[in-house]
C-alpha cells in the first residue's frame, strides 16, 4: 500500500508513479499525506486504483481520471475532476470554481459547496453537490447529469444542450435557454440511482427536487431569438 | 448671357466609394435575411501584407551564396524550452489547425499526407483527433480549445505537441461555429452533440481565467503527459507585445500568432473583416516581447494568416518568427476553390477563387464538407501530394532567397534584410523605406 508524503516526494515523481501502473496492479490503495494545496495530483491516471489524499488540493485534482477512486479529505481547487472520463471524485469539503469541467464520464461527489461554473461544458459526467452551486452552472452542459441539494446560482445551465439537472433549493435564475422541466418516473427514478451511487438513498426525497434542461430553442439559429443570447 | 451648348454628354454616373457595389449588395442581404452574414476564409480586404516588403539581397557589403549548391539549412526545433520531447521539423512551415467537422476526414488525412512528406506538421482543430489524421501525420499537434470537444488523456498522449488555443486571428475573442448541415452522424458523435444542430464553441476555457490560472493549467497538462509534449499557445494578433509576454510567463514552449488574415469555417463577415491587426503588424511587437525577456530563440514563434509563398516565409522569418504556419493556402494546394469546379461555383452563387460559404457543408471539391458524396470528390493520396509539392516549393523559394542574402540557414534572416515600400509597411515591420533609413513611429512598441 503505496504511501506518499507530499513533502517529501514531488509532485511530479507522484504523478508519475501513478501514469506507470499497469491495470492488472496490486497496489490498488494509494494514501498521500501532506498534499498542501498542490495543483494537479492525481492527473492523469489510469488504472482502478484507490487514493485517499489527506487534506486539501489546489486546481485541477484528478484531471482527466479514468477509472481511479480519488477521495479528497478536505477542499478542492478550480477545475477538480477537470475532463474526467471515468472513475469517481469524492470532495468531502467543498470544491472551487469549474468543478468537473468537461468532465465526459465518472462520478464527482462534492458534500460541501461547489463554486461558479460547476459542471460547465460537461459532456457526461455525473455531479452530486450535497451543498449549493455557484453561478453558470452546467453552462453548455451537452450530457450528464448535475444534482444539488442545496441552492443553484444565477443563469443555471446558460446555453445547455442535453445535460440534466435535478435542483432540490431555490435557483437563483436560469440562463438562456434553460427551462424548468417535468419530473417523470424516469426522471425519479434517475435521480434515485444517483443518489444510491453517491450513498445518499433514503437520505433526501426525490419529491423535493425540480428538473432543469434545455428547451431546445436555440438549438437552429433564428433571428426571432436573437434577444435571447 | 451664357451659351448653351447643344450636344454636351451627360456626366458619367457616379457611384459612391463609400457605398460601393459591395456594400449595397450586403444592406439588401441583410434588409431580406434579418441575419449577419456568415462565412469562411480570412480577412479579405487588403490590409498591409508581406508583398509590402522587399528583401535586399547580396550587395557589395554581403556575400550572396550560391543558389543551387551552397547548403541553407531549413530545420526547426519546436518546444526546446521545458518539453523532453521537442518537434524537429524539416521546414519552417507547419499546417495550421484546422477541424474535423470543418473539414471532411479524407481532407484531414491529406493534410497530414501532405505535411508527413514534406516533413512538417499538421494540427487537429475543434473536433478532437480522428484516427486518419493521427495515421498519417509523423508530427500531429493537438489542440486544447476552449469546447474541449472529443478531449481525452490518450489522444493527448498521442500527440506530438499540445496547442492551447486562446484566440485566432480571424476572429480574436470568438468562439467556433459549426452550423447543423455540417453537424453528420460522425461529428456529432465525435463533439457529443446533438446531430443537426447550429454550434457554436465556447469563446472562453471553462476551467481557466487569465494568465495566472492558464501557468497552472499547462502544468497540469505537462503533468498529464509527463511533461514530455511541447505545449503551445495561440493568440489571434491583436495586442501581440503582451499576449507573448504573457504567453512566455504561464510557461508556454511555443506561442503561435495568427494575423486577420488567417481563416475560420464560419464566422460573421463582420468579425473576420473588423476585429483583431494584420499579420504584418504583430510580427515585430511579438519578438520584442521575447527579446525583452531574453527568450528569443528559446521559446519560438510561429506566424500565421495569409502566408502564401516563399516570399511570405523569408519575410517573416526574418522578422523574428521562427516558423510559420498555413491554411487557407494548404487548403488551394488540395483542391479549394479550383476552377474545375467553376460550373457548380456558379450554380451557388459565387465562382472559384471566391466561394467561401464553407459553413453550408457544399464544398464542390469536397474539403470543406460532410456530405459523402462531395467527400469522395478528394483523393486524399493525391491531394497530400499536391500540398507536399507546395510545401516544397515554398522551402525552395524561401531557400533562394535567403541564399540571395547570404544566409546559409532561414533562420540567418533578419530585420536588416528588409525594406518596406509603403509608409505603413514601414512602421509596421519597424523595417526602413526603401532607399531611405527611415523607419516611422521607430521606438515605440
Amino acid at each position: 500500500m503505496p504511501s506518499i508524503d507530499l513533502s517529501k516526494t514531488s509532485l511530479r515523481d507522484l504523478n508519475l508513479a501513478l501514469h506507470r501502473l499497469a491495470k492488472d496492479t496490486n497496489e490498488t490503495l494509494w494514501t498521500i499525506s501532506n498534499p498542501g494545496g498542490e495543483h494537479s495530483i492525481a492527473a492523469g491516471v489510469d488504472a482502478p486504483v484507490t487514493i485517499n489524499i489527506d487534506g486539501n488540493v489546489g486546481y485541477y485534482c484528478g484531471g482527466m481520471n479514468k477509472e481511479a477512486k480519488i477521495i479528497i479529505d478536505g477542499s478542492a481547487g478550480q477545475g477538480v475532476g477537470e475532463n474526467m472520463m471515468s472513475g469517481l471524485i469524492h470532495v468531502k469539503g467543498d470544491a472551487s470554481q469549474s468543478a468537473g469541467a468537461t468532465g465526459r464520464g465518472g462520478l464527482l461527489i462534492v458534500d460541501g459547496n461547489a463554486s461558479a461554473r460547476c459542471g460547465i461544458s460537461m459532456k457526461g459526467i455525473d455531479i452530486v453537490v450535497k451543498g449549493d452551486i455557484g453561478h453558470l452552472s452546467a453552462f453548455m452542459g451537452q450530457n450528464g447529469r448535475l444534482v444539488v441539494f442545496g441552492e443553484a446560482g444565477e443563469a443555471l445551465g446558460d446555453s445547455i444542450y442535453e445535460s440534466r439537472i435535478y435542483v432540490r433549493g431555490p435557483v437563483a435564475s436560469l440562463g438562456a435557454d434553460c427551462v424548468e422541466k417535468d419530473m417523470s418516473d424516469e426522471h425519479r427514478a434517475e435521480l434515485i440511482e444517483l443518489l444510491k451511487t453517491s450513498g445518499e438513498a433514503h437520505k433526501v426525497d426525490v419529491a423535493e427536487f425540480r428538473r432543469y434542461g434545455s428547451a431546445r430553442k436555440l438549438y437552429n439559429f433564428n433571428i426571432d431569438n436573437a434577444g435571447a443570447y | 448671357m451664357t451659351k448653351h451648348e447643344s450636344n454636351w454628354l451627360p456626366t458619367t454616373p457616379r457611384k459612391s466609394a463609400t457605398f460601393d457595389d459591395y456594400t449595397l449588395s450586403e444592406i439588401r442581404r441583410a434588409a431580406a435575411t434579418g441575419i449577419y452574414d456568415i462565412r469562411g476564409g480570412g480577412a479579405k480586404r487588403r490590409v498591409p501584407n508581406f508583398d509590402d516588403l522587399l528583401l535586399l539581397g547580396a550587395s557589395m557589403s554581403r556575400y550572396a551564396l550560391e543558389g543551387y549548391r551552397e547548403k541553407c539549412g531549413t530545420d526547426v526545433t519546436l518546444g526546446s524550452r521545458f518539453a523532453k520531447k521537442p518537434l524537429k521539423l524539416a521546414t519552417p512551415i507547419t499546417i495550421a489547425g484546422m477541424s474535423f467537422g470543418s473539414l471532411s476526414a479524407n481532407a484531414k488525412e491529406a493534410l497530414g499526407r501532405g505535411a508527413s512528406l514534406a516533413g512538417t506538421s499538421t494540427t487537429t482543430g475543434d473536433g478532437g483527433m480522428t484516427p486518419e489524421e493521427r495515421g498519417q501525420s509523423k508530427h500531429l499537434v493537438y489542440q486544447y480549445l476552449p469546447s474541449r470537444y472529443g478531449m481525452n488523456p490518450d489522444d493527448l498522449r498521442k500527440a506530438d505537441a499540445i496547442e492551447i488555443v486562446i484566440g485566432q486571428g480571424a476572429k480574436p475573442g470568438g468562439g467556433g461555429m459549426l452550423l447543423g448541415q455540417k453537424i453528420s452522424d460522425r461529428v456529432a458523435e465525435m463533439r457529443q452533440l446533438p446531430k443537426g444542430i447550429d454550434q457554436r464553441s465556447a469563446c472562453r476555457h471553462p476551467d481557466w481565467t487569465g494568465a495566472d490560472d492558464l501557468e497552472v493549467k499547462i502544468n497540469e497538462l505537462r503533468e498529464i503527459t509527463d511533461w514530455e509534449k511541447p505545449i503551445y499557445i495561440k493568440v489571434g494578433a491583436s495586442r501581440p507585445y503582451f499576449d507573448t509576454m504573457l504567453a512566455v510567463k504561464s510557461g508556454a514552449d511555443v506561442v503561435v500568432l495568427d494575423g486577420m488574415q488567417g481563416g475560420t469555417a464560419a464566422t460573421q463577415e463582420v468579425f473576420i473583416e473588423h476585429v483583431g491587426i494584420p499579420l504584418l503588424s504583430a510580427i515585430r511587437p511579438a519578438v520584442q516581447a521575447l527579446q525583452d525577456l531574453g527568450m528569443h530563440r528559446k521559446v519560438q514563434l510561429i506566424v500565421s494568416g495569409g502566408i502564401r509563398n516563399g516570399a511570405d516565409v523569408a519575410k517573416a522569418l526574418a522578422l523574428g518568427a521562427d516558423a510559420v504556419a498555413i491554411g487557407t493556402a494548404a487548403l488551394v494546394a488540395l483542391g479549394d476553390n479550383d476552377p474545375r469546379w467553376e460550373a457548380e461555383y456558379q450554380r451557388l452563387g459565387t465562382t472559384s477563387g471566391a466561394y467561401d460559404d464553407w459553413h453550408e457543408g457544399k464544398d464542390p471539391a469536397g474539403i470543406t464538407t460532410q456530405t459523402p458524396d462531395l467527400m469522395k470528390r478528394l483523393d486524399p493520396v493525391a491531394a497530400g501530394r499536391r500540398l507536399a509539392n507546395y510545401l516544397k516549393v515554398m522551402t525552395l523559394e524561401a531557400q533562394t532567397l535567403a541564399r540571395a542574402c547570404g544566409k546559409n540557414h532561414l533562420h540567418n534572416l533578419e530585420p536588416e534584410d528588409l525594406v518596406a515600400l509603403t509608409l505603413e509597411a514601414a512602421a509596421m515591420a519597424k523595417v526602413p523605406l526603401a532607399g531611405t533609413t527611415w523607419i516611422p513611429g521607430a521606438g515605440g512598441v
